[in-house]
């Protein structure tokens, strides 16, 4: 077991290196430039040469991914041109709050979802069937952004149950230790300001876990509809268990297998969901910062957050399929 | 009163559409510490009447149309699904054809062991263990502390089938019914699970009902044999009388497709000719009239009815096999001192 983490951390060099490679390339293939951003369109054209003189942007690109892989691998991911702080400090800073929200949406996506496609299955083609089809559907088409502008005109501006952009209140100060919020609100025992954040949180995590949603409702459906068919279910009802029992131990902990891989591989999708959602919402995260990484043509940003990204995303998934051999003992790694 | 009384038993399935007359009307009584066997070809209804007297039938599209399952005097149809679950698994316990499939894949074999201890007994988590100890020596699985925490998969074909008895007869059912138990293991296994299945049955006094399409199977089990045809009994008798005089062509038919060691060599195994019946008809006639050689126009207009033909033998056939054939056929010795 030991072994396959290491093999599988050690996997992710490679993956690392590609892919700094190529963010690099496209990081680069943007019209514009970081010079023409900050200066904007009417500078001079020395002053241009100038700024890029100053950020090595003149050199040739292959002497400028040495020096920025050199750096990545100390650890280095550089500094903004904007800001002038260093990549890694801002992400620091940034990621807590997208971290919160993507938790917070994968959550109500498993919570939801899971149920959802279980009934569903029990009910095969019933009413409840058909409708969790046509509202999946729905689900999975709908673009992020537009349903989270939905969700803000009625809940904020219509009916003003919730807030509608932030992650706290203005007037209310809270030390954030920890960057996630919830967690800094029970540190400080200032329920007050948890109800505020969960708040704030709730609009946005909806807006971004309705995609997953409806993916982890169709697979745990289709998942429980083949284990429902298992003679082993069938033994399980032989033994005069109640439907509970049959349900939970014999069922659903089968049926759950395919959706934990699933819930790996929706971690990339929720983090590009998350770069929309926290644009609508305002969310102060990796999202929005990233979103001006690009007008800004902020390239160590750009290039530190992408592969961060990257990094979590595989993480995430060593995780779970860690988590998929404690569910599934016919499945050993070594 | 026997143990349990089975009248009239009728099964449908609805698919797409159409109706299968899986179990037409099976009646039979098995007393305590009987040993029944219900012989059959794949697709006549055995396993089906088994499920439906379980109340486990397939759902929905399975349905008990009509009859009775009168278990110690209760009418299981009757019942409500907590009740029936009462005795499911506790008074009536079943083991299946394929341990492959029949063991959840995710659970130790201790959990799927002491699950039904605990509900029906009420035993607690540490009774259970040792009683699951216990079970799983009495099936023949050694070092058994050890192997409860084992998965299905780290155990052989025989083993799990060992595994799924030890379940079937933890609560000490008073009944047992096994379809199909050793379809699915080689033929030296199959011995085996056969052994164990008679050992206990005696050492338990448990009735039992062995579900098998293989005649050989039942020899050497069970003390009554029934044998089954498009969801009805065609033939029923002591197993030693069946075997020494079958009357219906389908049994005869049976018979003869089991490989014998004392045939002459180079005879050939003789199959039933046909295919089995469409069942999404409701039968009229004799439901074997198409394959059998000895069908007349009243074979095919009216249904023959199970009736004694001699002390304990039933057959529900026009036109029973004569003497004659049974001897050309190779299935009764002729008179002794004339070439075989």
């Amino acid at each position: 077991m030991l072994r396959y983490v290491a093999k599988r951390l050690l996997l992710l060099v490679p993956v690392l290196i590609g892919l700094s490679f190529l963010v690099f390339i496209f990081v680069r293939s943007l019209p514009g430039g970081p010079a023409i951003a900050l200066l904007g369109e009417r500078a001079t054209e020395e002053s241009v040469q100038a700024i890029e003189r100053q950020l090595g942007l003149d050199q040739p690109l292959p002497v400028q991914y040495l020096r920025y892989a050199r750096n990545l691998a100390g650890g280095n991911l550089g500094s903004s041109v904007l800001t002038r702080q260093p990549v890694s400090t801002e992400l620091r800073q940034k990621f807590p709050a997208t971290m919160e929200l993507a938790i917070a949406a994968m959550l109500f996506a498993i919570g939801a979802g899971v149920p959802l496609g279980f009934v569903a299955a029990k009910r095969y083609q019933g009413v409840l069937d058909n409708a969790s089809l046509v509202a999946s559907l729905i689900g999975i088409s709908f673009p992020v952004f537009f349903l989270a502008l939905i969700m803000k005109y009625v809940f904020a501006v219509r009916l003003g149950w919730l807030p509608s952009i932030g992650r706290l209140d203005v007037t209310r100060s809270l030390a954030h230790p920890t960057g996630f919020y919830l967690l800094d609100a029970v540190l400080a025992r200032d329920w007050d300001a948890f109800v505020d954040v969960l708040a704030h949180l709730l609009m946005p995590a909806i807006a971004l876990g309705t995609i997953p949603l409806a993916i982890i409702a169709r697979i745990t459906r289709a998942a429980t509809l083949d284990v429902l068919s298992e003679d082993y279910v069938r033994t399980a009802r032989a033994k005069g268990l109640s439907g509970g029992v049959v349900n939970r131990r014999h069922v659903l902990r089968n049926a759950l297998l395919p959706v934990v891989t699933v819930i790996g591989l929706q971690t990339g999708l929720l983090l590009t969901g998350a770069v929309l959602t926290e644009t609508v919402f305002a969310w102060p995260g990796v999202g929005t910062w990233m979103l001006n990484a690009i007008r800004n043509r902020d390239y160590a940003v750009l290039q530190g957050g992408i592969v961060f990204f990257a990094f979590i995303v595989v993480l995430v998934n060593l995780v779970v399929d860690l988590s998929y051999a404690l569910l599934n003992p016919r499945i050993r790694y070594r | 009163m026997a143990l349990l009384e089975v009248r009239d038993l009728a099964v449908k399935f609805a698919t797409r559409g159409k109706t299968v007359h899986a179990v037409n009307g099976i009646s039979f009584d098995l007393e305590a510490g009987q040993t029944l066997g219900i012989v059959g070809e794949s697709g006549c209804g055995k396993s089906v009447s088994s499920l439906a007297m379980l109340g486990i039938l397939p759902r929905p599209a399975g349905r008990v149309t009509g009859g009775s399952v009168r278990f110690d005097g209760t009418d299981l149809l009757g019942l409500s699904d907590a009740k029936l679950r009462d005795i499911r698994g506790n008074d009536l316990a079943m083991v299946f054809q394929d341990p492959m499939t029949s063991l959840n894949p995710v659970l130790t074999v201790g959990r799927q062991l002491t699950e039904s201890l605990r509900s029906h007994l009420g035993m607690s988590k540490r009774e259970a263990r040792d009683e699951a100890v216990s079970l799983l020596d009495r099936v023949g699985i050694n070092d058994a502390r050890s192997r409860l925490r084992s998965y299905p998969h780290q155990f052989s074909g025989g083993m799990r089938q060992r595994v799924m008895i030890a379940m079937a007869i933890s609560c000490r059912p008073k009944v047992l019914i096994a379809d199909e138990p050793t379809t699915a293991l080689d033929v030296t296994i199959q011995a085996q699970i056969l052994d164990l299945l008679r050992g206990l049955v005696a050492a338990e006094g448990m009735a039992l009902i062995l579900i098998t399409h293989d005649l050989g199977v039942v020899a050497g089990v069970c003390e009554r044999t029934n044998v089954m045809y498009a969801g009805r009994f065609v033939e029923t008798a002591p197993t030693g009388k069946l075997f020494a005089d079958p009357k219906h062509p389908y049994t005869v038919g049976l018979l003869k497709s089991v490989p014998r060691l004392d045939a002459r060599r180079k005879q050939r195994l003789s199959p039933i000719a046909g295919a089995p019946r469409d069942l999404t008809s409701a039968p009229t006639g004799c439901a074997f009239a198409p394959r059998c050689t000895y069908a007349t126009p009243e074979s095919w207009d009216q249904l023959p009815l199970l009736r004694e033909i001699a002390p304990d033998h039933h057959v529900a056939c026009w036109n029973p096999v004569p003497e004659a054939d049974l001897v050309t056929a190779g299935l009764r010795p002729a008179a002794r001192g004339e070439p075989a």
